[in-house]
């Protein structure tokens, strides 16, 4: 049973006060708060056993590896991949985007391959495609969205030169979930791979990247309860082990001699210098604090209060609610404006209220101008969103309105 | 920050619209925010600032910041506004800003100094 004030004890952060008046966060998206499990396994590990891994042999150091590497297990098990090795560690969902791009996509493709993008993509699934384009005459291709918000897949159009469709599997911006296992087939079918970005669904729903299907998946810790600067490149095993890495230096090398060096093996070879082992056991205590949860019962509950919330902003005539309104497939993510009110007024209005909201573009500033909006509002749930959270931010959008005369 | 000043200048903004033969125009947005605002200047035969009007959008703080800043450069000269500065502008509004809303009060000083630049006779 899914008990939300329960959950929220865990969270040390919900109980402070913005101003005097309780801090209601709504920006999940953004950042997650960490549960107590999180922070006391970080504090464990540097009381107890902090050495630098893979490096010595005394017994702190061994212990330290195999928190590192048993956080790597833990991963690969949460999001069924076949083996710990096609987890490789990063520091977030846009380094590991970074990765593929530079360790596949730049020295294996070339003019006329074409690589496949939606508009609804953050710039981190944008940027360093772009990038990639400018450096090896690859071109890039952008598939719509509907009025709707969701993806417009007459418009995936496959041929023999598409090398990569990466695609997000949860707008940050619109909420919607794309049918990732769907359009993995098609796009096997045609022979191409198929990176998911995975930072707005894999906090937040059961993930099984055999049943996906994609040869990548990216995504972050810290939006997941777990800490800043830790997250994960999954990689098909044959895949990764074709790959030539792209940061260089120790760790990452068999044998080094002033003339050359030979590559570690998978996935060590994509992880040079020091790892952050601190951000691995902290992931770690966050996916088990998540399989505690249950990972049904963490979408069951963030389908409900996103399915209250977009009754009750729906409510305010002034509001404008971006992305599709069915929650089957929908994230906890909710952008609107409130017309004659920029978002950055109203998300300083609603600071006033001890209300986090994020306002801006979003890192999406493509699919804002798909949208025709300078900017927007969005509140974000996860874990510990209460309903009664929900009635605040309705009562202050219809204060905010007040303020404004609107 | 959103006192009684800030939400007037915001809500009927006293220096709104387009001049008819300005002398010099500059348009500046914060790409970031998606706020515009476009200055449009007139000078007289002393090389002072006789009439100046804008348009925009945006949020509150930028908009009511450049009608304020509007209402009080009248009169003066290209090297008068080449030497406003950060504090000119929070003094007229009156008002704390967080750092990350500095920008948008700031944006409309960055379109008039860019403006009067322009002005290839006067300055």
């Amino acid at each position: 049973m899914f008990d939300v004030e329960k959950v929220r004890e865990d969270f040390p952060i919900l109980k402070r006060k913005i101003d005097g008046k309780p801090l209601i966060f709504l920006d999940s998206a953004s950042t997650s708060q960490k549960p107590m499990r999180v922070i006391n396994a970080i504090k464990e590990y540097y009381e107890m056993y902090n050495a630098n891994p893979h490096r010595s042999l005394y017994k702190l150091c061994e212990e330290a590896t195999e928190m590192y590497e048993d956080a790597r297990k833990k991963v690969a098990k949460f999001i069924n991949a076949k083996h710990p090795e096609e987890i490789i560690f990063v520091r977030n969902t846009n380094e590991a985007m970074n990765l593929i791009a530079h360790s596949f996509a730049l020295p294996k493709l070339h003019n006329p391959s074409e690589i496949i993008l939606s508009v609804m993509e953050h710039h981190a699934n944008i940027v360093p495609w772009q990038y990639v384009r400018d450096n090896n005459g690859t071109s890039l291709k952008f598939i719509d969205i509907k009025n709707d918000g969701t993806l417009d897949l007459e418009q995936l159009n496959l041929n023999h030169n598409v090398k990569i469709v990466s695609l997000t599997h949860a707008s940050n911006v619109l909420g919607t979930i794309n049918p990732v296992k769907e359009i993995s087939k098609i796009i096997h079918e045609n022979g191409s791979l198929f990176v998911v970005d995975g930072a707005q669904s894999v906090p937040h729903m059961p993930i099984d990247v055999q049943d996906i299907g994609c040869d990548f998946l990216a995504f972050s810790g810290h939006k997941m309860l777990a800490p800043m600067n830790i997250g994960v490149l999954y990689g098909r095993k044959e895949l990764l082990e074709d790959m030539e890495p792209f940061m260089l230096g120790s760790d990452m090398i068999k044998e080094v001699t002033l003339e050359e060096a030979t590559w570690n093996d998978v996935p060590w070879k994509f992880e040079a210098g020091t790892p952050n082992v601190e951000g691995a056991v902290g992931l770690s205590a966050a996916i088990d604090y998540l399989n505690n949860l249950g990972m049904d019962n963490v979408r069951k509950h963030e389908k409900e209060i996103t399915s209250y919330a977009l009754e009750k902003l729906s409510g305010i005539d002034e509001a404008k609610i971006y992305g599709p309104t069915d929650t089957d497939i929908r994230g906890g993510v909710i952008s609107f404006n409130l017309s004659g009110i920029h978002s950055h007024d109203l998300a300083t209005i609603l600071d006033d209220f001890g209300i986090a909201i994020r306002s801006g573009h979003h890192c999406a500033m493509p699919l804002m101008k798909r949208l025709r909006i300078p900017a927007a509002a969005r509140a974000s749930f996860y874990v510990y969103t209460m309903k009664s959270e929900v009635d605040a931010l309705f009562n202050a959008l219809e204060k905010s309105k007040a303020v404004f005369s609107v | 920050m959103y006192n009684e000043l800030i939400l007037d200048h915001f809500r009927y903004p006293q220096n709104a619209g387009r001049l008819e033969n300005p002398d010099v125009m500059h348009k500046e947005s914060n790409v970031l925010c998606g706020d515009v605002v476009e200055i449009q200047l007139k000078f007289n035969g002393e090389k002072k600032i006789s009439d100046a009007k804008f348009t925009g959008n945006g949020c509150a703080i930028s908009q009511s910041s450049t009608d304020i800043l509007l209402n009080n450069i009248k009169g003066k000269t290209s090297v008068d506004i080449k030497n406003l500065d950060k504090d000119f502008i929070l003094k007229l509004l009156g008002i704390e800003i967080s750092h990350m809303r500095l920008k948008c009060a700031l944006l409309p000083l960055i379109a008039l100094k860019i403006a009067v630049s322009k002005n290839k006779y006067l300055s």
